[in-house]
């Protein structure tokens, strides 16, 4: 279309947009900034380019948030929420497209009510059952929480996924004495795998940034994620903001790089699912 | 069907089970550990007198008008700007939309550190300029604007992204034409562009009412709800009666207004996303 607009008006455009993309970007170049400077440069000038690159307020921040063991609890919770959506949204989303039982329309509606409920509607009896059950500080219990409030979006995107393959595939399989399981499992399953890993990749970032939920439920130091982690930092080192800023980096990093590789995905699943964080 | 058995049970196990529990809970009397003693409407009562519970209502609202406004209008310009240019698009969506995928508690500590830090933050910056500005979130007047620039931050650059999808679906021919009648950008916007992705923007407001009233990690991140509780937001003030107060009753009464507000909003966008579900 831009063969219609003038150069002028092109450039004004661009003006804009490149604006937006610096409103965007500027607080994140500062992290990444003042992860290598010393506290004292900061003070001193904040927007200033490190003289000698700190690298060593990586290792403090790996070494004082317990990287090492906060990123793993972090990459526990976060994979075991993944399986067990991928696993329990796929059927339900099955179920939902193909199985036009009574009722299931009303179950649809359900899981959509459940995706706008405030967490804190079902908080606190939720802490205190757990709390009984000796099920604070477990991250599998934690991820099944994750479970049932990030699966919800899951299912309603597999579902249209599964809508599209056609019926013929299945009843073909079923004439040749395939169950439905089968059917599920060995035939639809592998075509709906684009929609899968939308669902594994938003599920995903929503469990590694999680903060309300792992707060309250991951308090032991030994199951910590690395975002709480990260969280009890400030106070602690309140003063120390390139070290602060190093860790930051450790935990943004690998989504960042996620997310680029796989863009696509993180933007139809956001899309689809308006999941806010 | 069994196949949903796994995904339901999961599901009232966590959310169904507990909701109805906390609906019990707003009226009793409870500390979480001794034994609850039936309080009528007592904890309604005492939630209506504080005056946090008044303030923080207001603050949600003014949270809702301002997330309703602000990163909609930001969001339609960039998606709309896009749509004019043909070099550079996936770059600027990929720029947009890259604070939307950071961890919200990162993203208040940069803010906290890095802006609005007196002592080594842009705030403090423009010292050099002879700007002597405090840190605004400490600042009963400012703190809830201050909070909610950074969700703002956070959040408009989604909004571009998913309203520019949106605009790609519209009929070129149509604009082509729109165009070649001389119309500009304001009309193409006004008569073209937003008329033909008003069910985007609807289900978007919505979700805005709903998110608004579900706001939580950056105030409780940034203030805690502070100074004075003059950010305090109705989910902070939920978190706050039952694990600081240890006064469960409250605390369950505010999480059903806050879950009144958005079933209000729910009961549309259930409307809106079953017309989705029939087809």
């Amino acid at each position: 279309m831009n063969h219609a607009i003038s150069r002028g008006t092109l450039t004004i455009t661009y003006v804009i947009l490149a604006l937006g993309a610096v409103v965007a970007l500027f607080p994140l170049a500062l992290m990444v900034v003042s992860a290598l400077k010393t506290s004292a440069e900061i003070v001193a000038d904040p927007l200033s380019l490190p003289h000698v690159p700190q690298w060593i307020n990586f290792a403090r921040a790996w070494r004082d948030a317990e990287m090492a063991r906060s990123l793993l609890n972090s990459v526990k919770v976060t994979g075991l929420t993944v399986v067990l959506i991928c696993a329990t949204g796929s059927m339900a989303a099955y179920a939902l497209a193909r199985q036009k039982v009574r009722g299931s329309r009303w179950i649809a509606v359900y899981f959509l009510a459940t995706t706008t409920l405030p967490i804190q509607l079902y908080l606190f009896p939720l802490y205190f059952g757990f709390a009984k059950l000796n099920l604070v500080d477990s991250i599998f219990a934690t991820s099944l929480i994750y479970t049932a409030i990030y699966s919800p979006f899951s299912i309603f995107l597999l579902r249209t996924y599964f809508l599209a393959i056609p019926v013929e595939i299945e009843e073909a399989a079923i004439m040749d004495g395939a169950t439905r399981w089968q059917v599920f499992s060995r035939v639809t399953l592998p075509l709906v795998s684009p929609g899968l890993l939308t669902v594994a990749v938003i599920a995903g970032m929503n469990t590694w940034n999680e903060f309300l939920i792992s707060t309250t439920f991951l308090q032991g130091h030994a199951v910590q994620t690395a975002v709480v982690r990260f969280y009890s930092m400030g106070g602690q080192y309140s003063s120390d903001w390139g070290e602060i800023m190093a860790a930051a980096l450790i935990i943004v990093a690998p989504m960042v790089a996620f997310f680029l590789v796989m863009q696509r995905r993180f933007i139809e699943g956001m899309a689809s699912g308006s999941v806010k964080g | 069907m069994w196949f949903l058995f796994p995904a339901l049970l999961i599901n009232l196990l966590i959310i169904l089970i507990p909701a109805l529990l906390t609906v019990a809970m707003a009226f009793v009397s409870w500390d979480g550990t001794s034994d609850p003693v039936f309080a009528g409407f007592d904890n309604f009562r005492a939630m209506f007198a504080d005056p946090v519970f008044s303030s923080a209502l207001l603050n949600n609202v003014k949270w809702t008008a301002l997330f309703l406004t602000v990163p909609i209008i930001m969001g339609l310009v960039a998606a709309s700007l896009l749509l004019m240019v043909r070099k550079g698009r996936t770059f600027f969506q990929i720029v947009y939309f890259l604070p939307a995928i950071i961890a919200t508690v990162v993203i208040a500590r940069v803010w906290q550190g890095m802006i609005y830090n007196p002592d080594g933050g842009l705030i403090g910056w423009l010292h050099i300029f002879g700007f002597h500005l405090d840190d605004p979130l400490a600042h009963p007047s400012t703190a809830l604007l201050a909070v909610a620039s950074v969700d703002l931050w956070h959040w408009w650059g989604f909004m571009a992204v998913i309203f520019f999808a949106a605009f790609r679906q519209v009929d070129r021919a149509q604009i082509e034409a729109a165009r070649l009648d001389g119309a500009g950008y304001f009309q193409l916007m006004r008569y073209i562009l937003l008329p033909a992705i008003r069910p985007t923007i609807v289900l978007m407001m919505i979700m805005t009412v709903i998110w608004s009233f579900l706001a939580f990690d950056f105030v409780y991140v940034l203030t805690q709800g502070g100074p004075a509780f003059s950010s305090e937001v109705l989910s902070t003030l939920s978190y706050r009666y039952a694990f600081y107060n240890f006064t469960m009753g409250p605390a369950a009464a505010v999480a059903l207004v806050i879950s009144l507000f958005g079933l209000v909003a729910t009961i549309f966008y259930v409307r809106v996303q079953q017309q989705e579900l029939e087809s």
